[in-house]
């Protein structure tokens, strides 16, 4: 069970409420002070990438945030609930970024940006939605 | 933190200070005024990043439709930043490749290549 769940409707403005509360929840769980700038940006890009495929499909439904404390990492899953047009299964380290419908290519980049900076990141699609689970190591006083 | 924006011209640049956020929220804020400047005839711009608290893969993406606005007349976008948490994410996207980064402003003004 996720330590904090939150829930947002899927539009921008809410974004950094949710890149304050991973932080938050990521310091408060003995992240490195040096790997928390990279836990919000990581979050943010991943509630982003949500809130845009929701827009893209007209999903209303909430992109949910999953913080979770284990005995030796953080992790966040932002889940959304888009149709994605390509099913894959990437692991962190393996070739290529999934081909998506954003003309701009600005998912791709908040993927690449997240992969860049996360060395503990799963991406999972499917038709009825998809997840990012990010984790970071966290020293003992979690 | 809201994205404050603010411009001014010195010789033939023209310089846009911004500050605060730059994210999925703000960057269309930021995008509008890129686009303003282009359409008003502004194609050398430098865009002052010292007071930017945060920049996602958002605000890179109006930064690259900037340049490409800029380039499409012969102009140029250069960005000022000393900042390591903003400029390692130039750095994992391949982009400090794309954009002149300067150290100030006055070095962004007087840069000609």
């Amino acid at each position: 069970m996720a330590t904090v769940e939150l829930r947002f409707t899927p539009l921008p403005e809410h974004v950094r409420t949710a890149r304050l509360v991973g932080a938050a929840m990521a310091r408060r769980a003995g992240v490195a002070d040096a790997a928390l700038d990279e836990v919000r940006l990581a979050v943010g890009e991943a509630c982003t990438r949500a809130v845009g495929l929701h827009q893209l499909h007209e999903v209303a439904e909430p992109v949910q945030v999953r913080l979770i404390e284990d005995e030796k990492q953080f992790s966040i899953e932002v889940v959304d609930e888009a149709p994605h047009a390509v099913p894959a299964d990437i692991e962190a380290g393996t070739a290529g970024l999934p081909v998506t419908e954003d003309p701009e290519g600005e998912d791709e980049m908040g993927l690449a940006v997240i992969s860049g900076l996360v060395d503990d990141v799963q991406v999972k699609t499917g038709e009825s939605g998809g997840l990012i689970r990010m984790s970071w190591p966290t020293t003992t006083l979690a | 933190m809201d994205l404050s924006l603010s411009t001014h011209t010195v010789d033939d640049r023209t310089v846009v200070e911004v500050g605060g956020e730059i994210d999925v929220y703000t960057a269309p804020k930021l995008r509008e005024q890129l686009v303003e400047l282009v359409n008003d005839g502004n194609f050398h711009l430098v865009v002052d990043m010292e007071n930017v608290d945060f920049l996602d893969s958002t605000g890179l993406g109006v930064l690259v439709g900037g340049l490409k606005r800029v380039r499409a007349h012969e102009g140029s976008l250069r960005l000022v930043c000393n900042q390591e948490r903003i400029l390692k994410i130039f750095r994992i996207t391949g982009l400090t490749k794309v954009f002149p980064i300067h150290q100030s402003v006055d070095e962004a003004i007087a840069a000609t290549d």
